[in-house]
């Protein structure tokens, strides 16, 4: 596929196919394509990590290197050249110091088109933001808040130099570099992302929030996240991710790790929003994610995800219930349209007793997308008494469409109990003609319909966070039926 | 103020309606009666614009203007409003965030802003008090799992909010007790006043002792075949629909 150039690009743009498809102009110095253990290096050097970090990347490398691409996912493309990409690019501007009034206007204005202009957040919605665009943190915000209660949330590059002692102890022990294709490939490049850490018993006071965007053409982007609550704390942290529009495959592989120790709770929200190609199925993000927790003894993770973007989804936020009477909770409503294709679940790995695990999985599927639930609910054979219930939903829209379920259940343990409930809908002409009748023009119609299929997720979600979703759903499904 | 001429409609070539012809005045309350297949249900979905319909020929007018090319929602927005027969269930969708969206969309379409949130809780206390209705009701996902009558007093309530130029309740009677018929008969005749009008479709005299129509038409066959009273659903009841045939 040929080069655009930005004028090209711009002008694409400017189509509103994609509502959030439009392109900061900012500097950015970005790496040669390809990828050997020099790049690796050279990504850790110009983020001034201390050896081990570098070594612990080029491990990591090694390993990828003899790795083979999962093909078990029910989705089809084109396999990225990996040596194709470049891994690293950062807006040139970036300063860690800066204040927001320092921070290129541009990138504030893009925030704004977004809905999330920082300034409303801070004030309105008592959120402090990390916020990568690119590879880099431009803004942090909160900070001093945060540090009174002894919070770090901060990006890794900085937790690398900061808190050594934490990244080093607990980066890789929930998904180790070994653990996939993906995860191995995001551990030798990964470019930033965010860190947290909670201290015991300690109530983060506002939602930790961070914003995704990829902004240069060409460029994988690779986040680490590292969330620690330590014993008895409390956290809800929200990601949410759009990306300007693009004709070109973009790789997108991230690894979010989260640790609860005895006690703690994690929620976490995400709402995913990449560029899912256009109408013809041309261009768009891939989107290969682990996502995994560790719940200690009485602990508690929870997912919630909104996925309405990326051309080829592949993503499992899972829950290892390490600790007796531990709990994983999953919530998700992915929307799939036009030809993107979605394959995600969870994994409830039961090791605890009287662990308790739900699931509660939404799909929508429209226009020729596919979308597949997987899922595995594990139980251990020490897990005495152990609780799962599932709920897997499907709502169609047309006839060209696919929802597929793919649970699994692996029991060693005969004190256990698993619930599966798996529901298949289809918008009806009744219901849309019904919502007609009544003044509801069918574009509206069929939001309606979505929100209400989606309601027990989407009131999993923060408030703010659930009307953006809620905006999400709407766009990603306009023009769905025609 | 609606206005039926010579309406002929058809679905999948078959054609239902062979030449309808009504005249309903505001304040009135219109009957159409008829034995099954005789095309009220078919009526019913012409006017509100249900696109499974074809209209080969005629017309039907709302206060002067031809709604031909209106689309379903267009003739909601002008003041056409239907009770469902069987009305549909969306699940996670309250009934009071549906009626909202419903009036709010009339509203842009009329070039105004949302109802503001607390005018809308007034209406929606005043209009279910009217039609006593519980307020538990009012959170539940629309129509599902509700009972016969609670479906048809969801569709009145609708009804009160929306506050059309004509309502059309299809077969409101059927699957009803006499206790929610009668509920359901007095909602309509609360709202019922000097500027709108009410047609009603039903099989059963038993509607029309508690609605009582200025006007009752007989449909058979895609065709009015007979106009008069009140005192013609009775005579119906007694001879049955043979005697019009």
């Amino acid at each position: 596929m040929s080069k655009y150039t930005e004028e090209e690009l711009k002008k694409e743009l400017e189509t509103k196919e994609y509502e959030y498809g439009f392109y900061t102009n900012l500097e950015s110095e970005t790496f040669p394509v390809g990828l050997n253990e020099d790049i690796v290096r050279a990504i850790s050097k110009k983020k001034n990590e201390p050896e081990w970090m570098t070594e612990w990347r080029l491990e990591a490398f090694r390993v990828w290197k003899e790795m083979t691409e999962p093909n078990w996912a029910n989705v089809t493309y084109e396999k990225p050249d990996f040596q194709a990409i470049s891994y690293y690019s950062a807006p040139k501007q970036a300063d860690a110091n800066k204040t927001l009034d320092d921070v290129d206007p541009e990138l504030l204005a893009m925030y704004k088109k977004l809905g999330i202009s920082i300034e409303e957040q801070k004030r309105m919605n008592n959120i402090a933001m990390d916020i990568v665009v690119d590879s880099i943190s431009v803004a942090t915000t909160f900070k001093e808040t945060l540090n009174e209660k002894g919070i770090i949330f901060c990006s890794i590059s900085e937790a690398i130099k900061e808190h050594p002692e934490l990244v080093k102890k607990y980066i890789g022990t929930v998904v180790p570099r070994t653990d996939n294709f993906y995860a191995a490939l995001n551990s030798a490049v990964f470019s930033d992302g965010s860190f947290c850490y909670i201290p015991k018993g300690v109530r983060c006071p506002m939602e930790l929030s961070t914003y995704f965007r990829i902004n240069q053409a060409g460029t994988g982007q690779f986040e680490r996240t590292l969330l620690i609550a330590d014993e008895g704390s409390y956290v809800s942290y929200l990601e949410g991710c759009t990306a300007p529009s693009r004709d070109e495959n973009q790789l997108h592989a991230a690894v979010v790790e989260l640790i609860a120790m005895n006690d703690a709770e994690i929620k976490y929200s995400t709402v995913q929003n990449w560029f899912p190609g256009d109408k013809e199925g041309k261009g768009g993000v891939f989107n290969f994610v682990t996502k995994r927790g560790l719940a200690e003894k009485n602990a508690k993770i929870s997912w919630t995800q909104v996925e309405t973007g990326s051309a080829v989804t592949w993503k499992y936020p899972s829950c290892i219930l390490k600790g007796d009477n531990s709990v994983g909770e999953f919530y998700s409503i992915a929307v799939t349209n036009n030809f993107q294709q979605a394959d995600t679940g969870t994994k409830m790995i039961h090791l605890g007793k009287n662990t308790k695990s739900t699931i509660i999985s939404k799909g929508i599927s429209a226009g020729k997308s596919q979308n597949s639930y997987r899922g595995l609910v594990q139980i251990g054979a020490r897990a005495e008494n152990a609780r799962n219930f599932s709920q897997c939903d499907s709502l169609l829209m047309g006839n060209e469409c696919g929802a597929h379920t793919f649970p699994y259940i692996e029991s060693k343990n005969s004190s256990a109990k698993l619930e599966h409930e798996a529901t298949t809908s289809k918008i009806g002409e009744d219901q849309i003609f019904y919502c007609n009748q009544r003044g509801i023009p069918t574009e509206t119609a069929i939001a309606l319909i979505v929100n209400g299929f989606s309601r027990e997720v989407l009131d999993k979600l923060p408030m703010e966070f659930a009307v953006e979703a809620k905006k999400l759903l709407e766009i990603s499904l306009e023009g769905s039926v025609g | 103020m609606l206005t039926i001429k010579n309406l002929h409609a058809s679905v999948e070539d078959k054609e239902i309606l062979k030449g309808i012809n009504l005249e309903v005045k505001a304040g009135e309350v219109h009957a159409i009666m008829g034995p099954n297949g005789a095309g009220k249900s078919t009526l019913s979905s012409v006017i509100a614009g249900n696109e499974n319909f074809e209209v080969t020929e005629g017309e039907i007018i709302l206060e002067g203007e031809d709604l031909a090319d209106l689309a379903p929602e267009e003739r909601a927005h002008k003041g056409i409003f239907m009770s469902f027969q069987y009305p549909v269930e969306i699940p996670g969708v309250s009934v009071t965030n549906f009626i909202k969206t419903a009036i709010n969309e009339s509203r842009k379409a009329k070039g105004l802003e949302d109802m503001p949130a607390n005018e809308m809780l007034k209406l929606i206390k005043e209009k279910s008090e009217l039609l006593e209705i519980d307020r538990k009701f009012l959170s539940r996902s629309l129509n599902e799992g509700f009972s016969g009558g609670e479906k048809k007093r969801n569709e009145i309530f609708q009804m009160a909010m929306l506050d059309p130029k004509v309502a059309i309740l299809d077969e409101t009677d059927s699957g009803l007790d006499i206790d929610a018929l009668r509920i359901v008969a007095n909602g309509v005749n609360k709202l019922k006043n000097e500027n709108n009008a009410v047609i009603v479709i039903t099989h059963y005299q038993r509607l029309l002792d508690y609605i009582v129509p200025d006007f009752v038409h007989v449909l058979h066959d895609g065709k009015i075949v007979k106009t008069g009273g009140k005192e013609l659903a009775l005579e119906l009841e007694e001879k049955g629909y043979d005697w019009v045939k």
